[in-house]
């Protein structure tokens, strides 16, 4: 392990990350041996009767087996999604249609902990983090949108507001029920109906999401939850029916989907890839910042397409901020997701796990320093280090493409052009983030970084109400807030 | 070491960011502290106390009593730890100084016209030498908030290193009372303040202005005491004080000191809480991870 250290003072954290377990129950949630696809409002077997198996990844214990749907049961689905909308939904009142929602976003608050523990458990991320963050703002993007149904003149005044018909939805495995909730909430409010693919490796809190669709009675197929890899969301992009897809995932396939509804009408958002630079001046409140640069890029085990990857420090407080940055990595807990204490858990698959230890070793032929702290991680399960590399540059891999785990490039700068250049020396554009203590600094900063959102003095902060998108390999379109209606909605 | 610490300019002292510091304060309280972790912690803790009665009325009988506390805290409960200190007004030193004996308890005294400070420096200095000699180990003193707040940086400094040569053996507690500061940023000044000018110990508060000790100020002044330490290789001690009468508080305090500083913290020499109450909650939690059931409060002694 290339772990140098330059100080002869050095503090002492062993005991901060020893403390007794203090585990989450796994009995808190329901998970059924087996499910099926919710296919106009009922759990239906899967044509193909083909089951593949969801495994947590922080012991590689498999949890249950669920359904892929082939192209037969993508049809069934958009049959039963354009039924719903031409015979209920579309003609349905809109506060009629905000009860409905409104009645998710409170059967979500009231199982909260469920959703939380069944997330933890499929996707490897802290139960910290899928309690205080996950579920809540999921059910608080079904609040803001139900708010919004009977409201659409208000969104877009002087303006005949149109749902599309059947919106493909497809979502990726970082942030699985939230992730849903951004793409039903909107569709729903604005009239649409959904045919929704959650991630292979993390479909059962989409699941269980259906599950309470069925019990808050929503008319069958307003929302079917189709379950499947990479086949079956092609299905549903190339379906003839389909009027509008939305895609959140890696930049590759994003292009793929590109590809695939060019020359047809159908309508497109597309959240990517980033490669997000946070950037440090030398008159920032350097604890904080230090602080932000760990939620920015250690949050959900880097899992984050918003992730501030690239750091930009001053190169006036570069030594001080790697101090501080050590020193804050060396108090983190890495480990068993169940726990309440771990900080970092599992990473998301054995594949993603490959990926980032691949990266790992480019940093280190590439020349860059890399430094890991000296926690332990468990022996079974996909676990990474948190990982910051020094001595990079823009040339570097590791500074270029999105590794999308827990590893951190350091670069320096002197001005202020010198870091704006560098930091849109990138093909994303999803987020950065600016730490100073000087307003007129952020403003300068803000209108000059070609990224969707750029935080101040924050990180990885989310909102219902606030937009959310990028720029260049990043994506368009926005969700979130106002702008995400509008993805939902054509304007006569 | 080499000793050449260099004075810096008090006015261009780190920055805070309030909503970094209070989040960062917060996620904390998320840390789950449970079976031989807590037990470990809540007798650290009460081994931690400056157990304190600051009141115009306190006499020789209420002091004595208190320091009989300090040295049996449970006796129901073997092996429990004593607190640190017993933190009484000068004219009560002797008192305690002789109740404690040779129980190893240290007596702290306030100084230097406790709580206002409002007093000429003379008098602090005489005040100051009056505990010591009574036998006062420690001494609480206060900053002159007000000549902070008029940008007087070096006058407040020099205050703090007279009383400190004052102090002779005694360890010095520097009290900032950060409730009139009020902002993160001057909290953060006055630290340094203090720690430049010769301060053992950094304290948040006299316990007399409301708010006392928070979490997130008491992270500044953890930063703080790094950052000094990173520069001089010195250890400065840290005192909450007021405001903490909840075992799990107290936790929460520990946590936040050994995520900051690390282990070496880790004990009365380089923390303590100033107060008066907490010390019963403690023995309360203690006794129901004991027993498996909460004890009413009449089963704890309140002296």
């Amino acid at each position: 392990m290339a772990t140098k250290k330059s100080n002869t003072i050095k503090l002492k954290f062993d005991s901060s990350r020893n403390l007794a377990p203090a585990p989450e129950s796994k009995s808190a949630a329901k998970i059924n041996s087996r499910y099926d696809l919710f296919i106009n409002g009922k759990f239906e077997k899967p044509s193909g009767k083909k089951y593949f198996d969801t495994i947590n990844p922080a012991t590689e214990e498999k949890l249950s087996e669920v359904a892929e749907a082939n192209e037969a049961d993508v049809n069934k689905a958009v049959k039963a999604a354009r039924d719903a909308y031409d015979k209920v939904w579309k003609k349905m009142p809109a506060k009629e249609r905000a009860k409905y929602i409104y009645r998710i976003a409170r059967m979500v608050q009231e199982r909260a902990r469920e959703f939380s523990v069944i997330e933890t458990l499929d996707g490897g991320k802290p139960i910290r983090e899928s309690r205080d963050f996950d579920v809540p703002t999921a059910a608080n993007h079904f609040f803001y949108y139900a708010g919004w149904a009977d409201k659409l003149e208000y969104a877009f005044p002087n303006r005949n507001v149109e749902p599309l018909g059947v919106a493909g939805q497809i979502i990726p495995w970082n942030f699985p029920l939230l992730m849903a909730a951004w793409k039903i909430a909107p569709a729903l409010a604005t009239g649409n109906t959904v045919v929704l693919k959650p991630a292979e490796t993390t479909p059962l809190t989409a699941l269980k999401l259906a599950e309470i669709i069925e019990e808050a009675d929503l008319p069958p197929g307003v929302v079917n939850i189709i379950t499947g890899a990479g086949a079956t969301g092609a299905a549903i992009v190339n379906h003839p029916d389909v009027n509008k897809i939305a895609f959140t995932g890696s930049t590759d396939v994003g292009k793929i989907i590109q590809r695939a509804i060019a020359n047809t009408n159908k309508k497109a958002t597309l959240e990517l890839g980033g490669k997000a630079a946070n950037i440090i001046f030398d008159d920032a409140p350097l604890d904080q910042a230090v602080e932000g640069v760990i939620n920015g890029i250690f949050f959900n085990q880097g899992h984050v397409c918003c992730a501030g990857s690239r750091l930009y420090v001053q190169e006036s407080v570069y030594k001080t901020v790697l101090r501080k940055l050590k020193d804050r990595m060396e108090s983190l807990i890495v480990g068993d997701p169940m726990d309440k204490n771990t900080d970092i858990g599992a990473i998301n698959s054995r594949s993603q796990l490959e990926v980032i230890n691949k990266y790992l070793k480019i940093g280190q032929q590439e020349g860059a320093e890399m430094y890991q702290t000296a926690c332990s991680i468990p022996k079974k399960g996909f676990f990474c280090r948190p990982t910051i590399f020094t001595n990079v540059a823009q040339s570097n891999r590791i500074a270029q493409e999105e590794i999308f785990g827990p590893v951190l490039t350091i670069q320096t700068f002197r001005t202020d052009d010198e870091v704006i250049e560098k930091a849109n020396n990138t093909p994303f554009g999803l987020s950065a983030g600016v730490w100073t203590d000087k307003g007129s600094k952020i403003f300068n900063m803000t209108t000059k970084l070609r990224a969707g959102v750029v935080w101040a003095n924050t990180y990885n902060k989310f909102d219902p109400t606030s937009p959310f998108g990028g720029y260049k390999e990043s994506g368009y379109g926005r969700e979130g807030g106002l702008h995400g209606l509008n993805a939902y909605v054509s304007l006569v | 070491m080499a000793s050449t610490i260099s004075m810096p300019d008090f006015s261009l002292s780190p920055h805070v960011d309030q909503v970094g510091i209070e989040e960062r304060a917060s996620r904390v309280t998320k840390r789950s502290i449970k079976n031989e972790t807590k037990i470990n912690g809540l007798k650290l803790a009460l081994n931690m106390i400056d157990l304190t009665t600051l009141e115009g009325k306190d006499t020789d009988g209420k002091v004595k009593q208190l320091c009989y506390k300090a040295q049996h805290l449970h006796d129901q409960y073997p092996g429990l730890p004593t607190v640190a200190a017993v933190c009484v007004y000068p004219s009560m030193v002797k008192t305690a100084k002789t109740a404690l004996g040779d129980s190893g308890i240290k007596v702290a005294a306030v100084a230097t016209a406790f709580p206002s400070g409002q007093a000429p420096r003379d008098v602090k200095i005489r005040d100051t030498k009056f505990a010591v000699d009574q036998g006062a180990d420690e001494i609480d003193m206060v900053i002159s908030r007000g000549k902070f707040h008029q940008g007087e940086y070096n006058f407040v400094f020099d205050e703090i290193a007279a009383v400190k040569e004052a102090c002779g053996d005694a360890r010095l507690k520097v009290i900032l009372e950060t409730g009139e500061l009020v902002t993160y940023d001057k909290v953060r000044r006055a630290s340094d303040i203090a720690m430049y000018a010769g301060a053992d110990f950094i304290k948040t508060s006299t316990g007399k202005i409301s708010p006392a000790a928070t979490l997130p100020v008491t992270l500044v002044m953890l930063e703080a005491i790094r950052d000094f330490y990173y520069k001089t290789g010195k250890k400065i001690a840290m005192k909450p004080a007021g405001g903490i009468s909840k075992a799990k508080l107290a936790l929460h305090y520990l946590v936040l000191l050994n995520e900051v500083l690390g282990e070496e913290w880790m004990n009365n020499e380089w923390f303590r809480f100033g107060a008066s109450s907490l010390a019963n909650d403690i023995l309360m939690q203690l006794m129901k991870q004991k027993t498996g059931v909460y004890q009413s409060a009449d089963y704890f002694s309140i002296d």
